[in-house]
């Protein structure tokens, strides 16, 4: 059996991130590799194609499809302002026009003399991608996007919703076991990312959107919150477009779960600084982790591109966390990794380590049930 | 590709590259029979940062290499052909990473040619990300936003029956064409296209379409109302998956050049398989791989073949989909102990998003196998809803009738069902096989007469794949290796009366034993009868209006198959009947539990 370790997550005081920022379509990269960026600064933009709005025009003006085109004011690729008339029948004596007029304002896409529908396309969206982080220019994808690096302290979620935002942090809670309540959420914290310790309440969660707090960051959160939340069941862990009025980024998981001592002291020491965050995550192949950036202003310039190390499984002496019940959300070290295969309570077979908690006691885990916190 | 060598064939290497994990099998002739003899399985590497699906297929390989003692890896690529033992004669793959194989279907009415290129897509091996028809109830707009948004890998277009309708056909050409769809690999390739439908619109559909996408125009797959012809679609969907969707995943050219024979989606093959196994029995079949994201159901029923992908029920990335779907009462009639709900909800989040755990305590075991009964009796729930009549029959049906495809046109009809086969973790998996039997009977709730079994470490794919090759190898691993016979299911349906006794059982069993015994309402007993056994019996119902296949009230004489596990006579109802109140649920659970044997400490839990 191939030995497979859970990718922990990380949280690191000094990482080198890098970030792929990429338009949704080819369009024109503003930056170019070397160039200093700053988190808000624009580094591509593009136009993405407007709607498209197919309309039966034959019908409306009660013609045949294959006669549509005698009627048409307007060709395919003709400008058109809303309201504007594209096709008119002259009726009889002047009486019983028809018309038909343009539904948006943009261009014709095309007329069909099969169906007798016109396809209208609005005008294009203008779309705009930012540095997200403060860093330099590693690479540039021709017309895509590029790829910004900085050095930086990371802190990765397992969980989030809501999208990429900014701010500066602040403490909700002291301690890491402490639960965020809504009467920790202060009217100065409007545009502020709220870190918070063992728990969110639905009740502070609702006063920081009020508040206009740009970010949350907890360790745990009540799975049942999110439908209350969001009006609707995650289902699947691919998040990160949700209406949410601010980005969550939960650390350890769903329930009342302490916040590993080490992550709340990294964001505790950058109260104060200005940190990117995003509540996406994909769970399924190709993951994405919520997460909590924080770059400086990146004096030193780190022009090459950074290679990260191959990932190592778990040695021991390691820190790890219980992702599982019994044990899950507690933190222990890697006392053991025996070899054998031993039978759970569950009567699976599975290969297991030692592990000693903080006070002392040890318990045997599978080794799928724990994850390295990788510093 | 390469052509196999005409020469014997002893031995084979399989691997089916799935989304997170490629497993691989090695297969040999032993003496005169053909054995599945080691496995290994390794991360798949489709992602960043190896971007290259080989190297998963060789670290998988490596694994079988180590076990088994036979060179199978040499350099950078697989050792054929077998000499001395060292090597293998055969490489051959299937492949479902990255996703799989997603298409995008239309068609002019949605219960009609839309569907049947559904079910021509779903029996392809893949996944359809959404179906299209001119009366879907969206507005133009919102269809062509959602063609644009979906990139699927290919877009089946059918619509209209030949000779029929051509301007709803063209709408639908020009409404994708309007969206100028891109495909998910990217890369500047078109985006394949195949053109099914009205064969005279052909001409129309090739100048919307040609400059826009790598269009294929093919018959029909409705060419008439109450016909269907998915053979050309399916065949060119499996051309279309090696020539576009293979070749431009990272890694699988250098795979299609190891491969002797095409590489298959992996349900594809697996549907294959379980068509061979119906029609060399000559029996119905109904087949599950609940997989961590997916669950996908396969029937044959009277020589038809459906399948169904169920793609967001599964029992990992999609665990907390199966609560929302099935709804947390349904999930927790299952689970034989009480227990918080919020702290339930909670445990299971976290599975989604930590999906690679494991089950250490009973508690979660049998919670995770509560989730699991959902998920199977959802996906069979959608599998027959689609699964319905006139697919590949001529009959003689009004049009009112082809529009009335309600679940009672289903051709999924449990009595007539001979055998239930089960795959993907949670069944193949289970600690103890009763657990997988356990699971299926509830999810299914059997009728009458139906035999149980699993595939004993998920190598149907391997199988379904190798059958295309040496069709011979295939069948005689999948009846010594793969399916593990677990018994046979007897269950009356009709309206029960608890008070009453309701079967009455006479066995012959093996080793000269006999058993002579009464049912009540209600229970779910299980009798041992070994695998490869058979129990010579008599079942007949004690009350009127039961059936258990022969006719109401009438009774049964004749043989049943054995298993792993055995015998299981459950009289619980059809649909099975558990009390609403958890107080008087529970200990009805823990009866069936302790009855069926099917956790350790049992009287504990």
């Amino acid at each position: 059996m191939a030995a497979i370790f859970t990718p922990g997550l990380k949280v690191a005081a000094e990482t080198v991130v890098i970030k792929d920022r990429r338009l949704p379509l080819e369009g024109e990269v503003l930056v170019k590799v070397g160039d200093k960026v700053s988190a808000d600064d624009i580094v591509a933009r593009t136009q993405l194609p407007g709607k498209i709005y197919p309309i039966n025009v034959a019908n409306q003006l009660g013609v045949s499809a294959a006669r549509l085109k005698d009627f048409m004011r307007k060709k395919a690729g003709d400008t058109v302002t809303e309201g504007e008339v594209i096709a008119s029948t002259p009726g009889i004596f002047g009486f019983f026009k028809s018309e038909s007029a343009a539904i948006v304002s943009g261009t014709i896409e095309s007329i069909s003399s099969v169906s007798g529908e016109v396809i209208f396309q609005s005008h294009p969206i203008p779309v705009e991608v930012d540095a997200y982080i403060n860093g330099h220019l590693v690479e540039v994808h021709k017309n895509e996007g590029c790829v910004v690096q900085a050095k930086a302290a990371l802190v990765q979620g397992i969980f989030g919703l809501g999208g990429e935002t900014k701010g500066n942090l602040v403490l909700g809670v002291e301690n890491p076991t402490d639960v965020l309540e809504a009467k920790n959420i202060r009217a100065d914290m409007t545009g502020k990312i709220v870190v918070g310790g063992a728990y969110l309440t639905l009740e502070a969660l609702a006063r920081a959107v009020e508040v206009g707090v740009a970010g949350l960051v907890t360790g745990g959160f009540d799975y049942d919150d999110i439908k209350e939340l969001l009006g609707y069941e995650v289902g699947v862990a691919i998040t990160g477009n949700e209406a949410l009025g601010l980005t969550l980024v939960v650390t350890e998981g769903f329930g009342h779960i302490q916040m590993a001592p080490a992550t709340f002291a990294l964001l505790k020491e950058h109260i104060g600084e200005r940190a990117s965050i995003n509540g996406a995550t994909q769970i399924r192949a190709g993951v994405i982790r919520p997460e909590v950036v924080i770059t400086d202003d990146c004096a030193e310039a780190l022009t090459e591109r950074w290679t990260p190390p191959d990932p190592t499984g778990i040695q021991l002496g390691d820190n790890i966390r219980g992702i599982r019940s019994p044990y899950f959300g507690e933190i222990g070290r890697v006392k053991s990794l025996p070899v054998d295969l031993m039978t759970l309570e569950s009567e699976t077979k599975v290969r297991i380590m030692e592990v000693e908690f903080k006070d002392g006691k040890t318990a045997m885990l599978p080794r799928a049930n724990v994850e390295s916190i990788q510093e | 590709m390469t052509d196999a060598a005409p020469r014997e064939i002893r031995s084979v290497l399989a691997t089916d590259c799935g989304s997170t994990t490629t497993k691989a099998i090695l297969i040999e002739k032993i003496g005169d029979s053909w054995r599945q003899t080691y496995r290994g399985e390794a991360p798949t590497t489709v992602e960043a940062p190896f971007e290259d699906v080989t190297r998963g297929v060789l670290n998988a390989a490596m694994e079988v290499q180590e076990l088994s003692g036979r060179a199978l890896v040499e350099g950078t690529s697989i050792k054929t052909p077998d000499v001395d033992g060292q090597g293998v004669d055969l490489y051959i793959s299937t492949s479902s990473a990255g996703g799989g194989l997603q298409l995008v279907v239309g068609g002019v009415v949605k219960s009609m040619t839309a569907e049947s290129a559904a079910r021509a897509a779903l029996g392809a091996g893949a996944i359809v990300m959404d179906t299209f028809a001119s009366n879907d109830n969206r507005p133009a707009h919102e269809q062509i936003e959602r063609i644009r948004q979906l990139r699927p890998d290919m877009i089946l277009l059918a619509g209209g029956v030949d000779g029929g309708t051509k301007k709803h056909v063209v709408t639908l050409a020009e409404r994708i064409r309007a969206a100028r769809p891109r495909t998910r690999l990217g890369g500047g390739f078109n985006l394949p296209i195949i053109f099914a439908g009205n064969q005279d619109v052909r001409d129309d559909v090739d100048s919307l379409l040609k400059d826009v996408s790598a269009l294929d125009l093919i018959e029909n797959v409705r060419p008439e109302m109450e016909r269907e012809n998915l053979g050309p679609a399916r065949d060119k969907i499996h051309d279309l998956f090696m020539e576009h969707v293979m070749a431009q995943a990272p890694g699988y050219d250098k795979l299609m050049g190891w491969a002797d024979a095409p590489i298959m989606p992996t349900p594809g093959a697996v549907g294959l398989i379980m068509q061979t196994i119906a029609k060399k029995k000559g029996i119905n079949i109904l087949g599950v791989d609940i997989g961590g994201a997916t669950t996908d159901v396969f029937s044959v029923f009277e020589g038809i073949f459906n399948r169904t992908v169920s793609a967001n029920l599964g029992m990992s990335y999609s665990v907390s989909n199966v609560l929302a779907e099935a709804g947390l009462p349904n999930v927790l009639r299952w689970v034989p102990f009480d227990i918080n709900e919020k702290q339930l909800r909670n445990r299971i989040g976290n599975k989604m998003i930590r999906p690679t755990t494991i089950p250490q305590s009973l508690e979660e075991l049998q919670i995770e196998q509560a989730i699991a009964r959902e998920a199977l009796r959802l996906a069979f729930v959608q599998h027959k809803e689609f699964a319905v009549g006139l697919k590949g029959i001529q009959k003689q049906r009004t049009i009112a009738d082809a529009f009335r495809q309600s679940e009672d046109n289903s051709l999924v009809k449990m009595m007539n069902l001979n055998l239930i086969v089960g795959s993907g973790g949670v069944l193949s998996h289970a600690p103890r096989r009763v657990q997988s039997m356990y699971m299926m009977i509830d999810a299914y709730a059997p009728e009458g007469i139906t035999e149980i079994a699993v595939d004993s470490i998920f190598m149907m794919p391997h199988l379904g794949v190798l059958s295309t090759v040496n069709e011979e190898a295939a069948t005689e691993v999948f009846e010594k290796d793969c399916i593990i016979y677990l018994g046979t299911c007897v269950a009356p349906i009709g309206p029960l009366r608890p008070e009453k006794p309701v079967l009455r059982i006479q066995l012959k069993l093996p080793g000269g034993d006999s058993v002579d015994k009464t049912i009540h309402a209600d229970q779910l007993e299980l009798i041992q009868c070994g695998p490869d056994t058979e129990a010579e019996a008599t079942i007949t119902p004690l009350q009127p209006d039961l059936d258990i296949g022969e006719g109401l009230g009438k009774a049964f004489t004749g043989k049943l198959r054995g298993g792993v596990v055995g015998l299981v006579f459950d009289t619980r109802g059809r649909a099975i009947r558990l009390p609403k109140n958890q107080s008087e649920r529970t200990p009805l659970l823990k009866d069936w539990v302790n009855g069926m044997g099917a956790y350790p400490n049992a009287e504990g839990v």
